[in-house]
């Protein structure tokens, strides 16, 4: 029997299932909580900068200094391109400034929210390019101000695409949680690295994906139903 | 009263500079249902864009009652934006908020207080036919009735110009008819001007009471509609009153173009081109007649060939002349036209 068959003999399974239950509830909980406050803050930086991008364009409805918005541009596209396990050892100092610590399921929110926030800031600008100019030109021509046309025609108009681009952003720090909780920080991505790779658990790695396959699922599903209902553009 | 006072604009473009609009000068007296016809790319959207300043002109002034439009703030613009509203060929209506949001929105842009705001909308549903849709989408909403909601909403915070885009362009013939009933009905009752931007002689022909014609960036032809379309003096006026009348079409290439006009149904009691023919000798060639209503009366149109050198032409002339409620126009000679083609 070869060494991957043998991580699945029913004594390893048995042992499997009982980190399941013990580690498992704690695990699921950090990854959780990381995973939503890691996209609520990333939505907070994220969202303002992506409207900048689409409204302090060229073309936008506030153009702003253009070398302005190349150093934007290019510090986005600079945080994008860095791969996200070199990224959180690069914020270690701002980790430890901000949280104290580098180790554990809060300190890796810092490195998830630098990662994320870009992605998020060119999901929202993708969101707001989508909508149809000839409603701020209506806007523009009711006498709106900039900051009207942004809060009552932009973003409400972009609700169900902002609730999609959202959905994506969620799953996809989620997926990041597992990296970082291999790097030091909480959750299902400690048990699955420290059991599976450290100590060549298959069967508790396995079931660790599983249960992350099943976390995707469920926020993928609530998004997409919920972008649905928000789009009163759909016929019901 | 709204002055266009030698207004041109010009886009610079990958291509160089292109003249959008050409010193255009033209008067909207209040109350007015002013019509601005031309082909597409004559300029009709830029001038429009013009009057509410959504586009800065490069050169010239729009007035409104005096005062220069493009001499104000930013902030002093808004205001005037909700005194000269606007509605469009897409309606543009806000398809994640519903009819009654959508008319309050201009209201609510001036923090009107929500209960006064939601009783003008409701008010002005009613208006335009649409008192059941308060709580429905646009999405759910017909052609017709989206433009309804939007002239609802352009009429919320009680202008004294509303401009319309192409307003009717996206909708079918009947669907046009009533939104035209609509604003002449808001006109008739509210003594609001109208600017109508149109491609269609049929729209300037069923509600406006003047009209400009543009053609790439100037104004070709200007008045009243019933003088304007009767006479039509610039050679794209023709072409958008009688469209089927291409320019000496058919034309043999040896005499010269006449334009008749035969005003009213009933003006001839004698058929004129077999009559002149008969007693002038004159053997016309017929290159193409139509006829048109303009407001309530009828208009004959007739392109004709008078062969010959210029005798002929001023026998013809003095023989069409002598006919009562028939004006003749004659076209350059054919040897300029085959210049300037």
């Amino acid at each position: 029997m070869n060494q991957f068959a043998m991580a699945f003999t029913p004594d390893k399974l048995e042992e499997a299932w009982h980190v399941f239950l013990t580690e498992f509830p704690l695990g699921l909980w950090e990854t959780v909580y990381v995973t939503v406050l890691s996209t609520l803050f990333a939505i907070v930086i994220g969202l303002p900068l992506g409207i900048l991008l689409v409204a302090g364009d060229e073309k936008g409805i506030r153009p702003m200094p253009k070398p302005l918005m190349k150093v934007i541009n290019v510090i986005i596209n600079f945080l994008r391109s860095v791969p996200f396990l070199i990224l959180i050892v690069m914020v270690i100092p701002l980790t430890r400034a901000i949280i104290g610590t580098s180790i554990g399921s809060v300190a890796s929110i810092v490195p998830l929210v630098v990662a994320a926030f870009p992605f998020v800031a060119r999901l929202v600008e993708s969101s707001l390019r989508e909508l149809d100019p000839n409603i701020i030109e209506m806007a523009q021509s009711m006498g709106s101000s900039t900051w009207q046309i942004i809060t009552r025609v932009m973003l409400p108009e972009s609700v169900p695409s902002l609730v999609t681009n959202f959905t994506l952003a969620i799953t996809t720090i989620l997926g990041y949680t597992a990296m970082s909780g291999a790097m030091g920080g909480g959750g299902l991505g400690k048990i699955a690295i420290n059991y599976g790779y450290s100590r060549y658990k298959y069967a508790v790695l396995y079931l660790a994906v599983i249960v992350l396959v099943l976390l995707v699922q469920i926020f993928q599903t609530i998004g997409t139903r919920l972008a649905a209902r928000l789009d009163k553009r759909i016929k019901k | 009263m709204i002055e266009l006072r030698n207004l041109s604009k010009r886009f610079v473009t990958a291509d160089g500079p292109v003249e959008a609009l050409n010193n255009v000068n033209l008067t909207v007296n209040d109350g007015d249902i002013y019509g601005i016809i031309g082909m597409s790319g004559a300029g009709k959207s830029t001038l429009v864009r013009c009057i509410n300043m959504l586009e800065r002109p490069t050169e010239g002034s729009v007035l409104l009652d005096g005062r220069d439009l493009g001499a104000l703030s930013k902030k002093e613009m808004q205001g005037v934006r909700r005194e000269v509203t606007m509605i469009f060929q897409s309606f543009n209506l806000l398809m994640q908020s519903t009819c009654l949001q959508n008319v309050m929105f201009p209201l609510k842009l001036i923090h009107t207080p929500k209960a006064e705001a939601e009783a003008r909308a409701r008010e002005l549903l009613t208006t335009v036919g649409l008192p059941d849709k308060a709580n429905v989408y646009p999405a759910q909403l017909s052609g017709g009735q989206q433009q309804r909601v939007a002239i609802a909403r352009a009429l919320a915070t009680r202008p004294r110009v509303l401009l319309c885009d192409e307003a009717t362009s996206a909708l079918d013939p009947k669907t046009t008819q009533s939104i035209l009933e609509l604003i002449r009905q808001i006109n008739r009752d509210t003594g609001i001007t109208v600017i109508v931007i149109t491609h269609q002689m049929s729209v300037v022909q069923e509600i406006c009471n003047r009209v400009a014609i543009l053609e790439h960036g100037s104004v070709v032809e200007e008045g009243d509609v019933s003088q304007v379309f009767s006479r039509p003096r610039a050679a794209a006026t023709r072409a958008l009153v009688f469209p089927d009348m291409a320019e000496g079409q058919m034309s043999s290439g040896y005499g010269q173009l006449v334009r008749l006009i035969f005003e009213g149904s009933v003006t001839i009691d004698k058929p004129l081109i077999a009559s002149m023919a008969m007693e002038c000798g004159i053997a016309a060639n017929i290159l193409g007649a139509s006829t048109r209503t303009v407001g309530k009366r009828e208009y004959g149109y007739m392109l004709i060939e008078i062969p010959g050198g210029p005798d002929e032409l001023a026998r013809a002339l003095k023989y069409i002349g002598n006919v009562p409620n028939v004006s003749v126009q004659v076209e350059a000679a054919y040897e300029n036209k085959g210049v300037a083609e």
